[in-house]
């Protein structure tokens, strides 16, 4: 019966914890041990367990830098960065009913990367102070965040004028990028914000994680605390106050932190797109509509989707790194479209 | 007590939409909201349960202002249904008359015996109660409508305010809908188009032009034949049907040229 359904089932859940747990880790021993260097997996094992726990396996220390510093940490930013922006998503369809909503569509990436650019090639600061790169790219989606509701609501507010105005805001932030990145940076500069811009794992190291993790997992705290109210937005806004949510509080604090996790993974990552709006549908798929269980869901299959999709970015081509915006795109897509076929999801 | 507006105005764009509204309903009765397209009964059945807050004038719950009542303790007391409110997620239809435990539950409390059995009350009162299961989109309007009204009792409200409830319903759906509000025993307050419906099941019935309220009271002196010519410009007849229920007859020619009792 499906009275049981909304009973906690502990044994169950424990289950599909530790499921997603066991996954999680494959994922990211799948990503550290794959790679141009063959390393065999016991050093590699060996050289986590050294980073880790401060052992001391014999391990060489070229290999040790590969699979702790470079492979490790790039493994884990990826889940991170997978599971914040399919967060994201998440939270945005819900908040503005509308299915294809998420960060890289409304706009709000492309804001958090016009605000990085600007840090990074101008050295915009404020009172003589420069702003760090997350700062920069979280003023910038905030911007850009600020932009779309503008628009949409000068559209009529209707959920679909969203996309639109979503379209509209990319297409302004990126050519405040590309004005930016033409006419003020050296050629050099110009080529590596252009290889940022289009998502990069490559330069990750562990000090980026510190900034992450805390992020992500505070963000994720803040979004299972509104699970309830998220759900009382099904049938729109009035809907969900006359339920009792205080809309626009709520709005304000869910609409921040999709900012900041967004501002935080490109400053660190670049622009990645797709996972923020599959990821939801692909979660939805699985564990249902429910934010309870739908918002865990898209963390963690947004997370081992990144790792994945890192992982091929590597390999794919031999000798060469793919931008990882460009993987995600390349698999999000039909996958994407099998889901709305099978689901057949109204748009 | 129960629901009041005092001088209660609300306006957008510059345009006064509800213009001076002072209005009680009685505990336990059903109130009507009757008026043309446009003359404030949707924006003041959302200026009672704050969706809107009033410009001035006060709306009190008990004698108390409302604009001062968390918005969670509000919606344990007055539950709201929407016209036509649909969605594109996929939800069953226990998961939409969960929503009206919304207001009871805090962020970390989990599904309990008692929002299970105000769930499953709600549907038995609804007569949807082997329908616990069947996905929303499978549904027809009358019955998207009673899922809706079965998630407003799953409130536990004292108050009841309904948006054109039997609107693109056939008439037994209306009929259906109309009789299941008016034994759900609370205050209700909902607002509607056919008159005859209005003055069949409702005990009061106020009367909205121009978002200024002309008249309230029982159907029998609210709806007379002089106050429906000046406010909806159609004569009527009123005369008893074959009930011997007091019925409402609109005197328009429904053929050009057919001989028929016409305006004059």
């Amino acid at each position: 019966m499906s009275h049981a359904v909304h009973e906690p089932n502990w044994p169950a859940r424990i289950v599909i914890a530790l499921a997603a747990l066991i996954a999680l880790i494959l994922a990211v021993a799948l990503a550290v041990t794959i790679g141009e260097m063959r390393i065999p997996l016991r050093t590699a094992l060996e050289a986590l367990a050294n980073g880790l726990f401060a052992l001391d396996f014999p391990v060489g220390a070229i290999e040790q830098g590969v699979i702790f510093d470079y492979r490790l940490s790039r493994a884990l930013m990826a889940g991170l960065c997978g599971g914040a922006l399919a967060l994201s998503g998440a939270i945005l369809q819900a908040l503005l009913r509308n299915p294809l909503a998420e960060p890289y569509v409304l706009g709000i990436s492309a804001g958090a990367s016009t605000g990085a650019v600007a840090v990074l090639i101008l050295g915009v600061g404020i009172g003589g102070a420069t702003l760090t790169v997350s700062a920069g790219a979280f003023i910038g989606s905030c911007a850009a965040l600020a932009v779309v509701a503008m628009l949409a609501a000068g559209a009529g507010g209707a959920s679909d004028r969203v996309i639109l105005a979503g379209v509209a805001t990319s297409q302004i932030f990126n050519a405040a990028t590309a004005t930016i990145v033409t006419t003020l940076a050296s050629a050099e500069q110009a080529r590596g914000v252009m290889f940022w811009l289009l998502g990069n794992f490559g330069g990750v190291r562990w000090p980026d994680l510190w900034i992450a993790a805390p992020v992500a997992v505070l963000g994720f705290a803040i979004c299972m605390l509104h699970a309830k109210v998220l759900d009382a937005f099904a049938f729109g806004v009035d809907a969900a106050a006359s339920l009792g949510v205080a809309v626009t509080r709520v709005k304000v604090v869910l609409f921040a932190t999709t900012a900041v996790m967004t501002a935080v993974m490109v400053s660190i990552v670049g622009t990645v797109g797709f996972v923020g709006l599959i990821i939801p549908h692909a979660a939805r798929f699985l564990v249902g509509s429910g934010h309870a269980r739908l918002l865990p869901a898209c963390l963690v299959v947004g997370a081992i989707f990144m790792i994945l999709a890192d992982i091929l970015s590597r390999v794919l081509i031999p000798q060469q790194i793919l931008p990882i915006g460009v993987v995600t795109a390349l698999f999000g897509a039909p996958v994407f479209a099998i889901i709305l076929h099978r689901a057949r999801l109204p748009a | 007590m129960t629901l009041a507006t005092r001088e209660a105005r609300w306006g957008a764009a510059g345009r006064m939409i509800v213009d001076g509204v002072t209005l009680q309903a009685a505990p336990g009765r059903v109130l009507g909201l009757i008026g043309p397209n446009g003359s404030g009964k949707s924006s003041l059945l959302r200026l009672l349960c704050r969706l809107r807050n009033v410009a001035s004038g006060v709306v009190t719950l008990d004698g108390q202002d409302i604009a001062g009542v968390p918005r969670r303790r509000l919606a344990r007391r007055l539950a709201f249904v929407e016209q036509q409110a649909t969605t594109d997620i996929q939800l069953c239809v226990c998961d939409v008359v969960r929503l009206g435990r919304t207001p009871h539950r805090t962020a970390l409390a989990s599904w309990n015996g008692q929002d299970e059995a105000a769930v499953n009350q709600a549907l038995e009162r609804v007569g949807l109660a082997d329908r616990h299961d069947q996905p929303w989109h499978t549904l027809s309007g009358g019955e998207r409508q009673r899922v809706h009204i079965a998630r407003a009792l799953a409130q536990e409200p004292s108050e009841l305010i309904l948006d054109e409830p039997t609107n693109h319903l056939d008439i037994r759906h209306q009929l259906a809908i109309l009789g299941l509000v008016r034994r759900l025993g609370i205050t209700c307050i909902m607002a509607l188009h056919d008159l005859n419906l209005a003055a069949m099941f409702c005990d009061e019935i106020a009367l909205l032009h121009e978002g200024r309220l002309q008249a309230a009271g029982p159907p029998d002196t609210v709806l007379t034949p002089n106050a429906i010519q000046r406010i909806f410009g159609v004569s009527v007849a009123i005369g008893s049907g074959a009930s011997g229920r007091r019925h409402i007859e609109y005197l328009v020619e429904t053929e050009p040229g057919s001989g028929g009792a016409g305006i004059d």
